[in-house]
């Protein structure tokens, strides 16, 4: 009985997600097709890249050519962000025994965005529903590349801008975050410190100097509040 | 097209990603204890994230150029609205994009 309530509600969290990734999956799919890449090569990525943006800019340099060393760099470049849901989640992920190496190999955007906001107190059933919501993500993109990559390109329909979806994703989270704290320093930080460095640095380079700024102005916050707080 | 360096490529893309990814796990292991400074990151960071994500999602959006950002601008406000108002995951998601997908097909073509 517990472990079906974990599992349903797992299920539901991971609903809105499995639209944005089975649509945006088919994407990746219909393009790896076109460019030459099949079924099999979709499905390889699909589970051993697992970074949704990162694997079209890949299917991009691998049509192309490209040298080892620009996909290792151009890795690096869009995926950086990663590094931040680590930190995030090494307290939250502490003891998840066996299952930690694939919490953190599925740990995308928006996994991300669904286990940072799980509030389970109890360390055992918080590892069991974010390793369900890691799994059930991974199986809605997988799924989704494939069907992609046999329909080719033959949707009756318009999926123009359907891609927002995820982006209705992030905004859904935002805001669900800024109702249920009182302190939005932290959330305007971020906005604010990434669209300044987009500004500034333009959209392919942006994420790196915003990750910094973030850090930075958090940092601040930490050692200012701090002062206050001796005083 | 060579397939073995494809393959190659998929690795490398892969090992790379991978190493990002396990590299904060690496460093503040299991036996010790999170330094307090990376508890407070990971206290903190998922609301900078968020907002750095939905920049991220929208940093091909010009203001200067046709539509100005209009659609995008209008359906992150709707969804964030709807949100507010009914707290329902799903609602927002799926109105927010279906008004996208309207937008950018029959209005703003």
């Amino acid at each position: 009985m517990e472990q079906k309530s974990l599992i349903r509600s797992a299920f539901l969290d991971t609903v809105p997600v499995m639209t944005g990734y089975l649509v945006l999956g088919m994407g990746f799919g219909i393009i790896a097709q076109t460019k030459g890449y099949g079924v099999l090569w979709v499905f390889a990525m699909s589970g051993l890249i697992y970074a949704g943006s990162m694997q079209f800019v890949a299917i991009d340099l691998m049509a192309g050519g490209a040298s080892l060393v620009t996909m290792a760099v151009t890795t690096l470049m869009v995926n950086i962000r990663h590094l931040f849901y680590g930190i995030s989640m090494v307290d939250r992920y502490r003891g998840a025994g066996r299952k930690k190496p694939y919490l953190i190999w599925a740990l995308t955007d928006e996994t991300y965005s669904l286990v940072c906001t799980c509030t389970e107190e109890e360390a055992e059933r918080r590892h069991r529903y974010c390793f369900l919501v890691s799994l059930l993500d991974q199986c809605y993109w997988i799924a989704g590349g494939v069907i992609g990559a046999l329909l080719g390109g033959v949707l009756p329909f318009s999926t123009k801008g359907i891609d927002f979806a995820l982006t209705a994703l992030f905004v859904t989270v935002f805001t669900e975050q800024w109702l249920t704290t009182k302190d939005h320093f932290a959330a305007v930080a971020g906005v604010l410190s990434s669209g300044a460095c987009l500004w500034l640095f333009g959209a392919d380079v942006f994420l790196i100097p915003s990750m910094i700024a973030i850090t930075v102005v958090l940092t601040l916050r930490k050692r200012w509040k701090k002062e206050e707080t001796h005083e | 097209m060579n397939e073995r360096h494809a393959m190659a490529l998929v690795l490398v893309c892969s090992a790379v990603t991978m190493g990002i990814r396990f590299l904060p796990f690496a460093v503040f292991g299991e036996g010790r204890k999170t330094p307090e400074f990376v508890t407070y990151l990971g206290r903190v960071l998922p609301y900078s994230m968020m907002g750095m994500l939905v920049v991220f999602c929208l940093k091909h959006v010009s203001l200067l150029r046709w539509p100005h950002g209009v659609p995008e601008l209008l359906c992150c406000a709707l969804t964030a609205g709807l949100h507010v108002w009914r707290r329902n995951t799903l609602l927002s998601i799926v109105a927010g994009t279906a008004c996208y997908m309207l937008l950018v097909q029959l209005v703003f073509v």
